[in-house]
């Protein structure tokens, strides 16, 4: 059955609440929601979400800010600043036997998972105990033990990969789910449309999670795409597209679930478009000289965390000593997380040469 | 005059046939507001406008496609991938649409398909890659690969101007690393003709991109223990200077192929067997390689130290060859 219309893309026709207190900044409106969502989500996830925030954040501005300018990384840098409440608003949402596939962005979906700063700052660092043993770099890494599928460069080629991914549930009629990252950028790309397409004519379990950061390298969305949205795409494939604002943690959750249920109860896929800014350049060598102060000002007030950290507190959710106890928390561990990387020894040279087939020891 | 760097060299010449040729237009991404992601086409949409330096969408199927068209059409289009490695996205376009047409149905599609490959920057997997294989496999195409200042302008220019497509790689660690002083005037680099860059006696080592540099370094050391090295720079790969490979194999009568693409199914394997074909009776030792691993390019210093092809393998492999 097809659906309304306005089911099919709401977005497209009247702004949602939340949309419209993303372009105004008024935290007042959707009030009511937000505790209604505070007090279904309960008090412990949503203190564990706040947590992971702010270990991104953190984690990230310590690659960005310090061990890349100290030479200490190896290769590019892509940060997710400003982006933080999207992975972790809707990977919070995964089960165990859930699978992510994460993109350049979407750090706490590997921390999320299980995947742990000391291995993580290992990988950055090209040594033998990142994830990929010093093979690939930075954010390329996955965990198959921990359904974390690794992504490769070539940007969008994961979205037929997670229509596979969850194929295979299908087939097996298993109660599992794919969380699917890419950036606006991405959707620009054959295999993005094709991925989709394939997914939704299949009905498969999948929510597909663009960052729309108005930005790829240094091409504005207009140029990217002649659509306003991304998912205004959505309806072209027969699938359910739905804009978020993206620097509300909640407000992704709510998506989120919503599309979890959809995909458990056999409806097919669904395309979250989470409206967002980079707050960096495309990488650390790049200065975004293109993007004017006022736009980063702007969207600085928009800032995921503090703005969870208001809702939070208003909540009585947690206190600003607890915030500032996380705070210190999460620093310790990152201090502990970069000794443990910088003592653990590059690969072996002749490493090099394993591993391109399978191994009987492995 | 300052000398000129790579990087500044292939600017210069996508200039000048710009400002010469108002067919050529450049599409890619980021190549406009941005300048590329290396600034190869920085300040051509000031100078040229947005109509003719396009920043497209993260479509390379749609960029190398979109370039057939414009290309039967009339126009010179110039496709930048912001890395080789995402050549892999158009592949089907290359390799199906282009190549082929001439020969099916008369229809030339003059266009260039360039961007940085190689390795040796701790880019990884998806940032370090030599594609040129994929392509030499396809009949129909060109695949030209510079080393020089002066063969990087000379070469995409003769490639802009060539009536058949051209896959243009550049070698990202040379962009800035290599320079010198070029001509003013208007010149190009014929495609197929590979050139000797040290003259030698004893031996030949048959090479490209940036391992010219490794070659040559091997030939100042082993010219210390009386081993004479002829290093050719290939510069073209297809086509392939034949007349230049197998004259060169003649006088020397010992040669060996260095490239940084990986062993099997590497450029050194096709030359191995033009030489037997062609010069068997005059070779005095066999035909060796020297080559990147059979691995994907990997990211760790250490890793991709032991996997490209280094100056003591060129050492290992001359003297080897040189003691038959
Ligand atoms: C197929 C392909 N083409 C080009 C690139 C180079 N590249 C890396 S990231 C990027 C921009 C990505 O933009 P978007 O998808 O919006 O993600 P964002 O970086 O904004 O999060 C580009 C062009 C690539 N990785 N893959």
């Amino acid at each position: 059955m097809r659906q309304h219309d306005k089911d099919l893309h709401p977005s497209a026709k009247v702004p949602s609440v939340r949309e419209e207190k993303l372009t105004e900044g008024r935290e007042s409106v959707g009030v009511a929601l937000q505790s209604a969502l505070v007090h279904s989500i309960g008090a412990e996830p949503l203190r564990r979400m706040l947590y992971y925030m702010m270990l991104t954040r953190e984690l990230e501005n310590r690659i960005e800010r310090k061990l890349y300018r100290q030479g200490k990384i190896v290769g590019g840098v892509y940060v997710g600043r400003g982006q933080e409440a999207i992975s972790v608003g809707s990977c919070t949402l995964t089960r165990p036997q859930d699978v992510v596939c994460p993109s350049h962005r979407d750090m706490a979906a590997f921390l999320i998972r299980g995947m742990t700063p000391p291995r993580i700052l290992a990988q950055y660092m090209g040594r033998r105990d990142g994830y990929t043993r010093g093979r690939d770099g930075n954010m390329h890494m996955g965990d198959l033990k921990l359904h974390v599928i690794s992504f490769v460069s070539m940007l969008a080629d994961n979205v037929p990969v997670a229509a596979g991914v969850g194929l295979a549930f299908k087939m097996r009629k298993e109660d599992r789910v794919v969380l699917c990252y890419f950036g606006d950028g991405a959707t620009s790309r054959g295999d993005w449309h094709e991925g989709l397409n394939f997914a939704s004519v299949e009905k498969l379990p999948v929510v597909y999670i663009c960052n729309n950061n108005q930005f790829a390298y240094s091409t504005p969305v207009q140029l990217q795409m002649a659509v306003e949205n991304v998912a205004d795409r959505a309806p072209a494939y027969g699938m359910l597209g739905e804009i978020v604002d993206g620097n509300d943690v909640l407000a992704v959750y709510d998506a989120t679930r919503r599309a979890i249920e959809r995909a458990r109860a056999g409806l097919g896929p669904t395309l979250l478009e989470c409206k967002t800014f980079r707050m960096t350049g495309h990488s650390a060598h790049d200065d975004a000289s293109y993007v004017s102060r006022e736009v980063f000002e702007e969207w600085e007030r928009k800032d995921p965390i503090s703005r969870y950290q208001r809702v939070l507190l208003q909540e009585e959710i947690i206190s600003q000593e607890k915030i500032d106890a996380m705070q210190r928390q999460v620093i310790e561990e990152i201090d502990q997380a970069v000794d443990w990387a910088e003592s653990s020894p590059y690969p072996e040279p002749e490493d090099c040469l394993r591993g391109v087939y399978y191994e009987d020891d492995e | 005059m300052s000398p000129t760097t790579y990087l500044e060299a292939i600017r210069q010449g996508i200039w000048e046939e710009m400002e010469r040729d108002e067919r050529v237009f450049i599409l890619g991404e980021d190549v406009g507001i941005y300048g590329g992601a290396f600034k190869v086409t920085e300040g051509m949409l000031e100078r040229f406008g947005a109509h003719r330096v396009i920043d497209t969408p993260i479509s390379e199927s749609a960029i190398v496609g979109a370039a057939i068209g414009a290309a039967y059409m009339g126009l010179r289009p110039i496709a930048e991938m912001q890395f080789i490695d995402f050549i892999s996205c158009a592949f089907d376009q290359i390799t199906n649409f282009a190549a082929k047409s001439r020969y099916r149905w008369g229809a030339g599609v003059p266009m260039v398909i360039r961007g940085p490959s190689g390795g040796g920057v701790h880019g990884g997997p998806f940032h370090s890659q030599n594609p040129e294989m994929y392509f030499v496999h396809t009949p129909g195409l060109k695949v030209v690969a510079p080393s020089t200042a002066y063969d990087a302008k000379g070469l995409i220019k003769a490639a802009i101007r060539d009536e058949d497509p051209v896959i243009y790689l550049e070698h990202k660690f040379l962009y800035r690393r290599v320079k010198e002083e070029l001509p003013q005037d208007d010149y190009t680099v014929p495609i197929g003709k590979a050139v000797i860059r040290r003259p030698g006696r004893d031996l030949v080592v048959l090479t490209y991109g940036a391992m010219v540099y490794i070659a040559m370094e091997a030939a100042s050391e082993l010219v210390k223990e009386g081993i004479d090295l002829e290093v050719i720079d290939l510069r073209s790969l297809l086509p392939l200077d034949k007349e230049t490979i197998l004259e060169s194999v003649r006088r020397n009568n010992k040669v060996f192929v260095l490239h940084e693409d990986t062993r099997t199914g590497g450029i050194a394997g096709e030359i191995a067997a033009v030489i037997c074909e062609e010069a068997f009776e005059y070779l005095d030792g066999p035909v060796l390689r020297v080559t990147a691993l059979d691995t994907p390019v990997p990211y760790s210093p250490p890793l991709e130290e032991f996997f490209l092809p280094k100056v003591p393998d060129v050492l290992k492999t001359a003297r080897m060859l040189a003691s038959y």
